[in-house]
């Protein structure tokens, strides 16, 4: 669809459009310049080193990042998917009660709860635990509601048709309903794995012993450290970043999908 | 029957119940029990204080600068996100080659984290020697090299968290912006143009920004309360092997360091800290929340 031709844009106007893009483009990429130049700016040797240096061991910090996230990521699909669903599907008495009582969390940010949330996590001796840093992720309260929205629309029909076939409430979702909703699910996925993997605040207060930090605050300590190394720094961040360029990259079409449903939904 | 519905419910949805209940109600309440005690690096304590903490947090001149702290920022980040992402989507939007790559582009910082992007930010392009990226800029056009994080006096220390934080989110929200405009259907623009409109600001004033009113208030909302809750950039860019400076300390900053800090813990006054904290962000994003769906209906 075209304006009137008497309004159409001038190329001049085109060429601005562009003009301002690019410049922007350039702006935005600049950053990831600056830190692959300087961090492997010489040679690979640096990473290297990354990987020896007593001081902050990144190298477990790096599988530390791996071990947390993954799982988190995960467990937090199977959790939430299936109390979505729940939410969305099983008639039960007190149904509306349980999901006002979920949507009511929504209004407590998670980040103001965290003095009260390493009040429990510490009694539970979870602290400088990976425990501590992966099962208090599992249960977010925007993913349930995002998934209950999302199976309300989920076509009724397959579902009568797989209890046809015999299948019970159970076999239904595993069988019928997750094969036919892996769209969704990766957006809700890619956004966990994000941002779990690029959190510091909770593993900052969790993971006080160096053995169970994870990638960034293994980074942030360096950061405000006494002199940090700056080539190792940028080369940690570099290495860093990886992981989650690479899902951003073949998962793009779904991550935005995810920014789009929470953003908009949420 | 009845039996067996609950039974199928909480098959499914018992597993978030129960760490729904100990990971944010029990937190919840036992935080409410502990801001009526003293309770310094214990989480039974046994003596009782009343509105103590209260007091002390609501007469602490430092938790009034924190709000004061978020007031500012949010003031200097919120317009300036909605204005630049909306521009970028609408830009974005008219380019017809490559956009899903120009997109990727501006998108991309989104996988970042705060950490590593504030590691860039401090220890390169705003770093105080010449040869930062933005002094050598600024060299180019006779400018003074700044010691930008430094800086307090005009507080400079603004210009690299403000930035630090676009470039991480403007791609999201521009994300959010595109996915609205697209939503607006074509036969709106060929009616404004039927009627004389003309393809510029008219459009944009009478279709466009009508239909983008949702993302509106939902990009006003979500920007308000992260910017609440921002730690990361402040705790990366200020902080340093002396600590944390007395100034700039957003609310979480201060709830960090006066109840998990190295001066100790004292989670009494944290817990009554992050309940006045969390009914505050709750009220403000009701009201903002209200008054924009009224202010745009």
């Amino acid at each position: 669809m075209n304006p009137p031709v008497g309004h159409n844009r001038t190329t001049v106007s085109r060429v601005l459009v562009r003009l301002v893009l690019a410049v922007a483009a350039a702006l935005f990429l600049l950053p990831f310049a600056v830190m692959l130049r300087q961090g492997l700016a010489e040679d690979w040797s640096t990473v290297g080193e990354l990987f020896t240096d007593d001081e902050v061991p990144f190298a477990r910090s790096l599988l530390n990042s791996v071990i947390v996230s993954v799982p988190q990521t995960l467990g937090q699909l199977v959790v939430c998917s299936l109390a979505g669903y729940g939410l969305a599907r099983v008639p039960y008495r007190h149904a509306s009660k349980v999901l006002y009582a979920v949507v009511a969390t929504l209004m407590v940010p998670t980040a103001v709860t965290f003095v009260p949330s390493f009040v429990v996590v510490s009694s539970l001796g979870w602290l400088s635990d990976l425990r501590g840093l992966i099962v208090p992720g599992l249960f977010s309260a925007l993913s349930v509601f995002l998934f209950r929205q999302y199976f309300l629309d989920f076509p009724l029909a397959l579902e009568e048709a797989g209890r046809l076939d015999g299948l019970s409430r159970w076999g239904v979702f595993w069988r019928v309903v997750v094969p036919n909703s892996t769209g969704f699910i990766a957006a809700i996925a890619v956004i966990d794995f994000i941002g779990s993997w690029n959190q510091l605040l909770w593993p900052l207060i969790i993971a006080q012993d160096s053995s169970t930090w994870t990638v960034q605050v293994a980074l942030s300590s360096l950061l405000t450290a006494q002199n940090p190394k700056i080539t190792l720094l940028f080369a940690g961040a570099a290495v860093s970043i990886l992981p989650v360029l690479l899902v951003f990259v073949l998962l793009q079409r779904h991550l935005v999908r995810g920014v789009t449903e929470t953003g908009l939904k949420g | 029957m009845n039996r067996r519905g609950a039974l199928a419910f909480w098959l499914f949805v018992g597993p978030f119940a129960a760490g729904l209940l100990l990971f944010t109600y029990v937190p919840i309440g036992w935080s409410a029990y502990l801001s009526f005690f003293d309770a310094h690096n214990t989480v039974t304590p046994t003596e009782f204080v009343g509105l103590d903490n209260y007091t002390d947090m609501l007469t602490d001149r430092a938790f009034l600068d924190s709000i004061g702290t978020f007031s500012a920022f949010a003031a200097l980040i919120v317009p300036t996100t909605v204005v630049l992402s909306l521009l970028l989507a609408l830009l974005v939007n008219q380019v017809r080659v490559a956009r899903a790559f120009v997109r990727s582009v501006f998108f991309l910082p989104f996988a970042c984290s705060y950490v590593v992007a504030s590691l860039v930010w401090k220890m390169s392009l705003f770093s105080g020697v010449d040869t930062g990226v933005v002094n050598t800029v600024f060299g180019w056009f006779g400018g003074e090299p700044q010691a930008w994080v430094g800086t307090v006096d005009p507080p400079l220390y603004w210009v690299v968290l403000v930035t630090v934080r676009l470039w991480l989110q403007l791609g999201f929200y521009m994300v959010l912006f595109l996915a609205a405009l697209q939503r607006i259907p074509d036969h709106l623009y060929e009616a404004a143009w039927t009627d004389g409109a003309s393809p510029g600001w008219q459009t944009f004033r009478h279709v466009t920004l009508p239909g983008l009113r949702g993302a509106l208030v939902a990009v006003l909302v979500l920007n308000l309360i992260n910017a609440y809750q921002a730690f990361d950039e402040f705790y990366n860019i200020l902080g340093d092997a002396r600590g944390y400076p007395p100034f700039a300390r957003p609310p979480l900053v201060y709830l960090y360091y006066t109840s998990l800090g190295s001066g100790g813990q004292d989670l009494g006054r944290g817990s009554a800290g992050a309940l006045v904290l969390a009914l505050l962000i709750a009220l403000v994003t009701l009201l903002s929340g209200r008054v924009l769906r009224r202010s745009s209906s």
